[in-house]
């Protein structure tokens, strides 16, 4: 504190802070670029004064020759400690500097700035991930091994020259005996998609930017049309582009419609002048980063361009009601809804809902099952990521997605309803970068495909969140890689060809992973959805929640 | 890996023929059990063709159980073929009071009933006898239907085989299955021998059922009192070929568009791919994962052999007409049938189902990409 400063209840020094700024006085060429591109200002160019005592030369010693102050100013950098100006540990600054003199480092114990970040009463809100360290060990998905390895009396089979389908059902599957007979009699079958079991989950065109779209939308185009692979997109609530909406690459996109229903008076539009269904409709019921809350695009991101597609005045901010607007039972709602959906495209495109992670989802499952046009179930675990959330909700809302897919699976087992209606499971998937891992411990304990979002953030366009409390300004549009941000001065460091280069990068490198984790179980001709007698985990309470074996 | 033996043949065969063509294969089974699968019957059961049998291992007490059981249901013994058990059985196998085949009278009350009503109540009275016996371990049941005999002990085949003397007159049969048991990752038990039975289906598979616990779990929530069991992994295969032909009303050739259906682009050529692709999308649980020889018989004596996708298991076809086996190893062949042309020898690829038809005239391959044969 300056010696003329005041001291408030929220005055914070560096030592109080989460981030800490280090800086090298003797590597600094004092370029200003660091101070130029911090997203928040967290740094400043600091003016600074020092003392250095001169003293005379021996020859110079004489009475009344003593020594001398002399001050000098030098010039450097400064940080802020006001808790709106505090550092988010994003490393930007890091990354710009010519001579790595300045990076921030993690306080070495418990933050103050904590307390202090509700002022004017606002609670925190804030982009990013679930702020919960890792424990040693990894999380529960983590943790989860394969364990059927085959071994003599059934030959392991070559990942990598073997032959693999390894595709998922969204749709209704109608139970054989039923299916068959309806094709005989030439009555209506529930359309069904053969996808790749790796959904990139909503995130919708508003939340991120521009050229992240584009990128994800390229990579995802080339990966169906050079190289064969059904991936599919999710928009998350927020519409889509009119080209998209009007070209062949639609069926590679799954519509989101959330309770804001934005962008869907374009999608009505665009309609008679589809050349493709798309691949499926989403109806978003919640999502696990912030369960039982409606999304939210905040003013920062809502520019010309977004306002166009949603069909809003540009620079207001976008909450969706926690839940749709005609909802007052799930029958009512979800049935209404899907039957909507369904008639808008002729009954051609298959349609499903989407919850967060919780305690209710069996019910909501059972009313699904009863449900003939019900698609599908995906459910968003806890760790699910978000645009924009409180950080209460993202830190202590909803529930894990492990044992809530199982629980729904072991269900739907029990109905005899297991190939019916596939569940997808995401939240947290590869959050720790174990993402094939993740993935195929969810399919086998009885997902038919998982969504994931933040790993392809991180993956494809190098998103420096991390569930320390990094970065995290994903809501306010000041994202420091331009993965996130509507402004074009940040969104023009992502480059969309480099982002469909890695987004085809992970999807092949994932698919390899998975033969490498399904060929030693000796699994190739089908997805070992539900295939739980493969699976183990060194927790005997996990292993019992999620009836499968306990190994040490 | 367990080996497998089938025939089938216009003259009456004895078991100890199957038992011997395993015997040659002794190396691919480790002697954990034995199970044998026989009808189309000749001997004094030929005469009693509609006449179910039953088929079980008893204690004397489960026999007491059983009469009075079938006596209330009104069921008559029609004619019984007494195997006496030597006192002292071979290592390896337990000491047994009673090998149980009987033939019964249909009781009056069933008279005039249909065909799918009877064989609904055979096999809940089978199923009803097996749980009495689970309760107490008196009574194990194979089997019970027309024409039909089925044997199971732990132990090496020809010992058991020797032990209680199959060579004998009266048992015979026109179509035979013979499993020699590699005991792999489950608990030995009499039920997880193969051939396994139901309503008239018989199959037995050698290799692992990788994709059992879905296959397992789709199975025995289809509502269907029959698919119970699955001590073996292997049971699936007898119950999703029932499941194909009864339940879906399909022919034989669609049994391995269920178990390993086509890749999608030979699908889009396929002349039933329409049809195909939803019988891959509804049936999707019931996709086997190998590596498997499945090899079974149909309620009309039709013979078959199928490989999983893979083809990771041993078998060849061969023989004459009027008499054709089916063996896991080329020996056992040989040894079955050594007067046979064997240029004419065909081994099943992973396309391919290998079917003989009840008038044993010729062995006949229907490959996957051929057009299914449906009603039209």
């Amino acid at each position: 504190m300056l010696s003329n400063g005041t001291l408030t209840p929220s005055t914070l020094s560096v030592k109080d802070l989460l981030w800490q700024i280090h800086w090298e006085k003797d590597k600094c060429t004092l370029c200003g670029r660091c101070t130029a591109v911090c997203p928040v200002h967290a740094i400043e160019l600091g003016v600074h004064r020092k003392r250095s005592v001169r003293l005379p030369a021996l020859a110079e010693i004489g009475p009344g020759s003593g020594g001398s102050n002399v001050y000098e100013v030098y010039h450097g950098i400064r940080q802020k400690t006001d808790p709106a100006y505090a550092c988010v540990g994003c490393a930007t600054c890091s990354l710009v500097c010519p001579n790595d003199c300045i990076a921030p480092y993690r306080s070495d114990e418990v933050d103050k700035l904590r307390f202090h970040i509700n002022r004017g009463g606002q609670a925190r809100s804030r982009g990013g991930r679930r702020n919960v360290p890792e424990f040693a060990g990894g999380s529960v998905l983590d943790r989860i091994k394969f364990i059927r390895i085959s071994m003599l009396t059934d030959p392991a089979l070559d990942a990598g020259r073997h032959e693999f389908e390894l595709r998922t059902l969204l749709g209704r599957v109608l139970p054989p005996e039923e299916n068959l007979r309806l094709y005989r009699e030439q009555g209506w079958i529930p359309p069904v998609r053969e996808i790749y079991p790796l959904i990139i989950g909503g995130m919708s065109f508003g939340a991120l930017s521009p050229n992240m779209w584009e990128g994800l939308q390229m990579g995802i185009a080339y990966l169906n049309e050079e190289i064969g692979m059904p991936v599919r997109m999710c928009t998350g609530e927020g519409g889509c582009p009119p080209r998209l909406l009007r070209s062949r690459f639609l069926k590679y996109v799954i519509l989101q419609i959330a309770s804001g229903y934005f962008g869907w008076d374009e999608i009505v539009h665009a309609l008679p002048h589809m050349k493709e269904d798309p691949c499926a409709v989403e109806i978003k019921y919640g999502q696990g980063a912030k369960p039982g809350d409606g999304g939210l695009l905040m003013w920062y991101k809502v520019n010309k361009l977004i306002a166009a597609i949603r069909g809003v005045p540009p620079g207001v901010s976008l909450p969706s009601p926690p839940t749709h607007q005609t909802k007052y039972s799930i029958e009512e709602a979800v049935a209404k809804m899907i039957q909507s959906m369904y008639m808008a495209w002729g009954f051609r495109v298959p349609v499903y809902p989407k919850i967060s992670g919780t305690s209710t989802a069996l019910a909501v499952l059972n009313n699904l099952t009863r449900n003939q046009y019900a698609g599908g179930l995906a459910i968003d675990g806890e760790d699910g990521g978000t645009g924009a959330a409180y950080n209460i909700s993202m830190d202590h809302m909803g529930h894990p997605i492990a044992s809530n897919i199982r629980d729904c699976y072991l269900n739907l087992v029990k109905l005899g309803r297991q190939n019916e209606i596939p569940l997808f499971a995401g939240g947290g998937v590869g959050k720790n970068g174990k993402l094939a891992a993740n993935a195929a411990a969810l399919i086998m304990l009885g997902a038919s495909g998982v969504q994931c979002g933040k790993y392809i953030m991180q993956a494809a366009a190098g998103c420096v969140g991390s569930e320390s409390d990094r970065c995290n300004v994903c809501n306010v549009g000041l994202c420091p890689k331009g993965i996130t941000s509507q402004d074009p001065r940040l969104y023009r460091r992502i480059d969309p060809e480099k982002v469909a280069e890695r987004v085809v990068d992970v999807f092949l490198s994932f698919d390899m992973e998975l033969k490498k984790i399904v060929a030693p179980l000796g699994r190739s001709t089908s997805l070992p959805i539900g295939m739980s007698d493969a699976l183990a985990i060194n927790d005997a309470d996990a292993a019992q929640r999620l009836q499968i074996q306990y190994v040490v | 890996m367990c080996r497998l033996f089938a025939v089938t043949s216009e003259e009456p065969q004895s078991p100890i023929m199957a038992v011997k063509a395993l015997d040659v294969m002794r190396e691919g089974h480790d002697g954990s059990g034995v199970g044998l699968f026989m009808s189309d019957l000749g001997g004094p059961l030929e005469e009693m063709k509609g006449a179910p049998i039953l088929s079980g291992i008893f204690t004397n007490e489960g026999l007491k159980r059983l009469d009075q059981y079938m006596m209330n249901l009104g069921f008559m013994t029609k004619y019984k073929l007494s195997i006496k058990v030597p006192k002292n059985p071979p290592a390896g196998v337990p000491r047994r009071d009673i090998y149980l085949v009987r033939a019964y009278e249909y009781p009056e009350a069933w008279e005039g009933l249909s065909d799918r009503e009877l064989q609904q109540r055979l096999l809940m009275t089978r199923i009803q006898l097996r749980s009495m016996g689970e309760e107490t371990g008196d009574m194990i049941v194979y089997s019970f239907w027309p024409d039909v005999i089925m044997i199971k002990e732990l132990g090496d085949p020809l010992s058991v085989a020797e032990y209680l003397r199959l060579d004998r007159e009266e048992l015979q049969a026109r179509v035979i299955l013979a499993q020699g048991r590699q005991n792999t990752n489950y608990a030995i038990n009499l039920y997880a021998c193969h051939p396994f039975f139901i309503q008239g289906i018989a199959s037995m598979t050698n290799g692992e059922n990788t994709a059992f616990v879905p296959i397992r779990e789709f199975l025995s929530t289809r509502g269907f009192p029959g698919y119970i069991g699955y001590q073996s992994d292997s049971e699936v295969f007898t119950h999703i070929l029932h499941f194909t032909l009864n339940r879906l009303g399909l022919p034989l050739e669609a049994y391995k568009h269920v178990i390993t259906p086509l890749q999608d682009d030979d699908l889009e050529r396929h002349p039933n791919g329409p049809l195909l692709k939803q019988l891959k999308h509804s049936c999707r649980r019931l996709i086997i994962d190998g590596p498997n020889c499945v090899m079974g018989c149909l309620p009309d004596n039709t013979l078959f052999v199928v490989q999983d996708r893979k083809k990771l298991r041993p078998a060849v076809v061969g023989g004459r007409p009027g008499l054709y086996a089916v063996s896991s190893e080329m020996c056992g062949l040989d040894a079955a049938i050594p007067d046979r042309d064997k240029k004419k020898d065909f081994q099943p690829m992973h396309l391919d189902t290998a079917i003989i038809r009840p008038d044993r005239s010729e062995v006949k391959i229907c490959s996957q990409t051929e057009p299914l044969p449906l009603p039209l």
